[in-house]
């Protein structure tokens, strides 16, 4: 018998990051998973190797490398599904061949990169965040894209499901990031119910078949997009195509179609671009994290408070675009920026662009495979 | 208009801009007849063929047929078709590549599709020689053969497509030549009806880039070749080995009754979901 307290209470979960994100796809309607297994994104294969079979229509297959995987993503987007695949960096890099390709065809996908030390293979299992102008600009070609970031576990599962409501509704692969550290630490979160959530699904054509127009302007931006299958015999090439699908080389074709795909992500900047503040109201010092140092400059700005500094957080969770405007607005306001990463400065350079000299911008950069810790953060705002 | 070229007009698309980009007597127009024919008299829905295909000339045939195409990467077509046909079993999935695409740049996917067995026929056309992009030689390029980047003749082994698939696993391995346009059209009318994972492989002569160098006065010369080279496996088999080598065998190969990895999976998850509490 439950009471009625009973019933509100949601359920709980001691969870990965990585098994979160799970949760998070499931929630959103992901049917679809191919991949193959590396290190620290494995327990994501693992988990929706038994899951997935177990949901009516559910598709899981391991495939025999990174390529095939995301060749095997883009296919059952194609047709129709909420697809998606994990890697960590060696694998991200031979993803961007097809990335490319599900860029220029407008496939929704997931693609989750949990960040590993680098270059080549690295630190297997060591955190970085070494992936994040990979994972902007690692394909060829001018192309725009979504990057997400979480810092906690149970962003983890937030922002999958953000990923895949991104991936729908503007016709795009989405990149959530996360770091060895995020995926590997285990934390009690709380499973949402299936009605917190906007669930978001791709847009279909409802004209016929003749009349369909697989890459026409419309005032979103997005075309609609029929599965496979379902009647609408559509050309997909990773050609650069005119708006029927064909692939085309009149300069007078060329630049409406890649111009509509930059503009179908800029023309909704405010939608994509999501932040967390904390303390930045009146803060004169302002650190601006994501991922698992952002949980590290959570606990360095509360005691820099704690201290009479005044202090606060920028969580970017969109990295890519570029929160522009809440890094702008900082940096006017703001004595100075610190960003401290798990890089050689790949984010830090955007803060820097954006400032364009408003402000003074403090950089912390490790590159150790380990941590940035609180007291490291602390140490660079008692200094500022 | 002759009944089999009507047809052909029916499964063109007419909205899509020709001229195509092949080569006059190119043998990859007859290949697409062929596929053409073959999903007509096995009656299939236009709306339930998906062709896959990949870079190359092969690649750009995928646009002229009035199915569900998808013009992939070089050399996943297959990884694209496994993610088609996991994701909706009901569609009939056709990859098509060229031999560069399936065997060099695509080798990988390609054993690993025939060892899965999902139920996707890979059409491979093979004219020893990467065409489209100028004349290089590829994995099927004989040894002393000439090309672009083998201007002294070809050192490497070329390989051998079917011994490659059947040794990998496939339970359909088939080979014709695009001047055998009827035995093409049985072949593939087969692999398109059957369950598992098929794979035919086309001979296709490609004048403009292989036969110019290779002294071939002209693209009949190649038909000609093909005609004279070819022999149907069983007689091939009973053929003493010293005679084998001015021939090639052609017809089926390989045919075994398995299910597709599609169908096992689905009914290992009916299993699965069905035990659930």
């Amino acid at each position: 018998m439950s009471t009625p307290d009973r019933k509100k209470k949601k359920k709980e979960l001691f969870a990965l990051g990585n098994e979160a994100v799970v949760e998070g796809a499931l929630i959103a309607g992901c049917s679809f998973y191919a991949g193959y297994p590396i290190t620290p994104s494995s327990e994501i294969m693992e988990c929706m190797a038994q899951r997935l079979p177990l949901i009516p229509n559910g598709v899981f297959i391991q495939m025999e490398d990174e390529i095939a995987s995301l060749g095997a993503v883009i296919g059952a987007s194609l047709a129709g599904r909420k697809a998606m695949t994990a890697t960590s960096g060696p694998g991200f890099s031979l993803m961007q061949e097809n990335l490319g390709y599900a860029c220029m065809v407008e496939a929704p996908l997931v693609i989750v990169n949990v960040m590993r030390g680098g270059p080549s293979t690295g630190l297997p299992t060591l955190p970085a965040q070494g992936d994040v102008q990979q994972a902007r600009w690692g394909t060829h070609g001018d192309h725009p894209i979504i990057v997400l970031s979480a810092s906690t576990v149970q962003e983890c599962l937030e922002m999958t499901v953000t990923a895949f409501n991104y991936a729908e509704k503007y016709r795009t692969p989405v990149i959530l990031l996360l770091d060895e550290v995020t995926a590997h630490t285990r934390e009690k979160i709380e499973l949402p119910r299936p009605e917190e959530f906007e669930i978001l699904d791709r847009v279909v054509p409802t004209v016929p078949p003749e009349w369909f127009k697989p890459y026409g302007e419309n005032l979103r931006g997005v075309p609609p997009m029929p599965p496979i299958g379902s009647g609408y015999r559509v050309h997909v090439t990773g050609l650069t195509h005119d708006i029927m699908g064909y692939p085309t080389e009149r300069p007078d074709e060329i630049e409406p179609s890649i111009l509509r795909q930059f503009r179908k992500i800029d023309q909704h900047y405010h939608d994509i671009m999501l932040v967390d503040e904390l303390y930045t109201i009146n803060a004169d010092i302002v650190v601006v994290a994501y991922g698992s140092v952002a949980r590290s400059a959570q606990l360095a700005v509360l005691e820099a408070r704690k201290q009479g500094i005044k202090a606060g957080l920028l969580n970017l969770k969109t990295l890519f675009p570029f929160p522009r405007p809440a890094v702008a607005r900082l940096a006017r306001q703001c004595k100075c920026l610190i960003v401290p990463e798990m890089n050689m400065g790949q984010m830090s350079r955007e803060v820097k662009r954006v400032n364009n000299g408003l402000t003074r911008v403090r950089t912390i950069n490790r590159v150790d495979g380990q941590i940035i810790t609180p007291t490291q953060i602390l140490k660079s705002i008692t200094q500022v | 208009m002759s009944e089999v070229t009507k047809i052909v007009h029916d499964y063109l698309r007419h909205k899509k801009r020709f001229p195509h980009v092949l080569c006059p007597g190119c043998g990859h127009g007859i290949v697409l007849g062929s596929l053409i024919r073959s999903v007509h008299s096995l009656g299939l829905s236009k709306d339930n063929v998906v062709v896959v295909a990949g870079i190359g000339c092969s690649g750009r045939l995928a646009v002229y047929v009035d199915f569900n195409t998808v013009h992939a990467t070089h050399g996943r077509a297959l990884t694209f078709a496994t993610g088609i046909k996991m994701a909706n079993p009901k569609l009939t999935v056709i990859a098509i590549m060229g031999d560069g695409d399936a065997l060099s740049i695509g080798g990988n996917h390609l054993i690993h599709a025939a060892r899965r067995n999902i139920g996707v026929t890979a059409l491979i056309l093979n004219n020893n020689i990467y065409g489209m992009t100028g004349g290089q030689c590829s994995s099927t390029t004989p040894p002393g053969a000439l090309s672009m980047t083998t201007p002294y003749g070809q050192l490497e082994k070329s390989f051998d497509i079917v011994d490659m698939a059947t040794a990998a696993g496939a339970t359909f391995v088939a080979r014709a030549t695009s001047y055998h346009a009827r035995i093409m059209d049985q072949l593939l009318t087969k692999a398109f009806s059957r369950q598992g994972f098929s794979l035919v492989e086309i001979f296709t002569p490609c004048h403009t880039q292989y036969g110019r160098k290779n002294k071939f006065k002209n693209i009949v010369s190649m038909y000609e070749d093909l005609k004279k080279r070819s022999l149907d496996v069983a007689a091939y088999r009973n053929l003493e080995p010293e005679k084998r080598a001015e021939k090639f065998p052609m017809g089926v190969f390989v045919e075994r009754d398995e299910p597709g990895l599609e169908q096992l999976y689905y009914s290992m998850c009916e299993q699965m979901q069905g035990r659930r509490p």
